[in-house]
């Protein structure tokens, strides 16, 4: 799929000493959609790290004065705190948000790197080894590819307890299948290398090799892989959280708001679906957007 | 051809038991049977019960009887929780909803969403190509759940077009297709539009072009097969994200779908119909990916086993 740059010395050399990876920072810095993407991520998560100082309200404190009347009261007002309105129980929809933003960006991330880290060592590894084990290997992710996982998380939240960690390796674990694909094909064609074969010459073991000299080499590829794949674990997370059965009260997620705001939206009280839901799209596309910019800056192929 | 095809077959068998295995073994090693979740039981009771559902044999025992009764009867037990219906009357209860609209949505994911993703390539760089691409990037932020809320408040609430869920006739079929074919939509015109243009550059578009053949069959009958073959490849996990999707549109539209008796097993414990829905689900998945991979060696010669 994707070569990365820094794979091919003869472009370094027409660049005029300049480094395939400053290279691939002047492409990203010059492509528009990926700095607005980046523009937004930065916007989300400071709002997700920092929200919390500008709320007047805690994310469980319910405001009395609310309850009973929020379709008439509860609507963003800046006079009384709620900026972004109250929840059907009176909650401030600001502190709200805050939270489940974090929670979401965390299980994208978190559950990113499981999967970024499981996939690059059974790639590399099936790659580098090859042979049977190699086929083996392989055989093994066609299968685990054919299993339908979302049954499987829910399943295994349902009968373990309906824990966060639970949760964060799931959702990571059942999304390494594509990333070892893709890097056990990269392995291959640097496996061949000059200085992989030194490395062999001189006696280095497989591990180190794969370890020193594979993975930094899949930096790029791994880089891109990753900005796209934590959208994904977003997305994942919140269609559980929808369902009613990722993160529990009073804990929240973007997922778990957007789907109290889809329940309560019959009453008028359209903000509690709105707001989770800006929020949840604005990442998405910075997500998408960066990923995107990165896949752009480092492929070789659109120079 | 055919080696290949039972190839593949030979591939589906095994996966399918893996499934299989792995979602009873899951079962058992979960803390708590299925029957200590509610008030404690007597211990003869208990027994009773355990025995009643088979669950005081040997686990491989177990594991060979589930297996067995599924493979020569397609019976996948009793439900645990309620007495008087078994797995398979549940599942015989929602799959026909299930199946109605996850094919219509289908349908109309891959028809417009080829569709789009030609004109836009045919059109490079016209308004419609921008337009296009635009659409699809926008609807990839805008899966089912997402989809759902949006639809029930601007065709329900604002319009008053639509029934805001039920399952009673045709009208009822609309949302759920929409919000759930919207994103596959998208990514299938996304993946269209850059195959497409792809394959027009390439040789034997310009042989066609420059024996006179109208655009029209250029398009349709040389540059549209091999334009698919990205397109087919995505279809396995496409399928296998929309029946993930069916389980909100049962919830949110309360189609009555399988979806539904899945999330209500999960919430009540009920591991056998949880496990029914789920091997189903993977059998259906596999069936799939092997008629994916048929079609792929089908239309791309080059792929030989």
């Amino acid at each position: 799929m994707v070569a990365t740059t820094e794979n091919n010395p003869g472009t370094a050399a027409v660049a005029k000493g300049r480094s395939p990876w400053a290279d691939a920072r002047r492409r990203f810095f010059r492509n528009k959609a990926a700095m607005f993407g980046l523009v937004l991520l930065v916007c989300v998560t400071l709002f997700a790290l920092f929200g919390g100082l500008l709320s007047q309200w805690s994310n469980e404190e319910l405001d009395y004065n609310v309850m009973g009347q929020v379709v008439e009261l509860g609507a963003p007002s800046i006079a009384n705190g709620h900026y972004f309105g109250t929840d059907d129980l009176g909650r401030d929809l600001f502190a709200r948000t805050v939270q489940g933003t974090q929670i979401s960006l965390a299980v994208g991330v978190v559950g990113a790197l499981i999967a970024i880290i499981v996939g690059t060592l059974y790639g590399a590894t099936a790659g580098y080894v090859g042979g049977r084990v190699d086929g083996f290997m392989m055989r093994l992710v066609d299968i685990l590819m054919a299993v339908p996982y979302m049954f499987v998380l829910i399943l295994l939240l349902v009968m373990y307890g309906r824990s966060i960690t639970i949760l964060f390796v799931g959702v990571g674990l059942i999304s390494w299948m594509d990333m070892s694909r893709i890097v056990r094909g990269q392995t291959l064609s640097l496996k061949g290398r000059e200085y992989v074969e030194a490395a062999r010459a001189t006696g280095v073991s497989a591990p180190v090799i794969i370890m020193r000299h594979i993975v930094p080499n899949l930096l790029g590829v791994i880089a891109v892989y990753a900005t796209l794949l934590v959208p994904l674990m977003i997305l994942t997370e919140s269609f559980i959280s929808f369902l009613g059965l990722g993160v529990q009260e009073p804990m929240t997620s973007l997922g778990a708001l957007i789907s109290e705001g889809a329940g309560t939206i019959a009453y008028g009280t359209t903000w509690q679906l709105g707001f989770p839901l800006l929020f949840f799209v604005l990442t998405l596309f910075g997500f998408f957007f960066v990923g995107d910019g990165l896949r752009d800056a480092l492929d070789p192929k659109d120079r | 051809m055919l080696s290949y095809t039972l190839k593949r077959i030979a591939i589906a068998i095994p996966t399918l038991l893996v499934l299989i295995v792995v979602s009873f073994v899951l079962m058992h090693a979960a803390p708590g049977g299925p029957f200590t979740a509610e008030r404690q039981l007597p211990p003869e009771v208990l027994a009773n019960l355990n025995a009643k559902y088979g669950l005081d044999q040997p686990l491989w025992r177990q594991i060979v009887t589930y297996v067995w009764n599924i493979v020569s009867a397609f019976d996948f037990g009793p439900s645990f929780v309620y007495k008087d219906r078994t797995v398979n009357q549940i599942i015989a209860q929602g799959f026909p909803i299930t199946l109605t609209y996850g094919l219509l949505s289908f349908a109309v994911a891959v028809i417009a969403g080829v569709s789009l993703g030609v004109v836009a390539a045919i059109r490079h760089n016209s308004a419609v190509d921008y337009a296009a691409v635009g659409v699809s990037i926008g609807a990839q932020v805008l899966p089912n759940f997402v989809m759902a809320p949006i639809l029930v408040l601007v065709f329900t609430l604002w319009l008053g077009w639509l029934p805001g869920g039920g399952w009673q006739g045709p009208e009822y079929w609309i949302m759920p297709v929409i919000a759930l074919s919207t994103s596959f939509m998208a990514s299938i015109a996304r993946i269209t539009r850059s195959s497409m243009l792809e394959v027009l550059t390439s040789n034997h578009i310009r042989t066609a072009r420059a024996k006179g053949l109208p655009e029209r069959r250029v398009i349709l009958r040389h540059a549209l097969k091999p334009a698919m073959l990205p397109v087919i490849s995505y279809l396995g996990p496409a399928f296998v994200a929309m029946i993930t999707g069916s389980v909100v549109v049962d919830i949110y539209f309360s189609t009555g779908g399988i979806g539904k008796a899945f999330v209500d097993s999960a919430l009540n414990r009920d591991y056998a119909v949880m496990m029914g829905v789920t091997i189903l689900v993977g059998a259906l998945t596999i069936a799939f990916n092997l008629v994916v991979d048929i079609l792929y060696g089908w239309i791309d010669p080059k792929i030989r086993y």
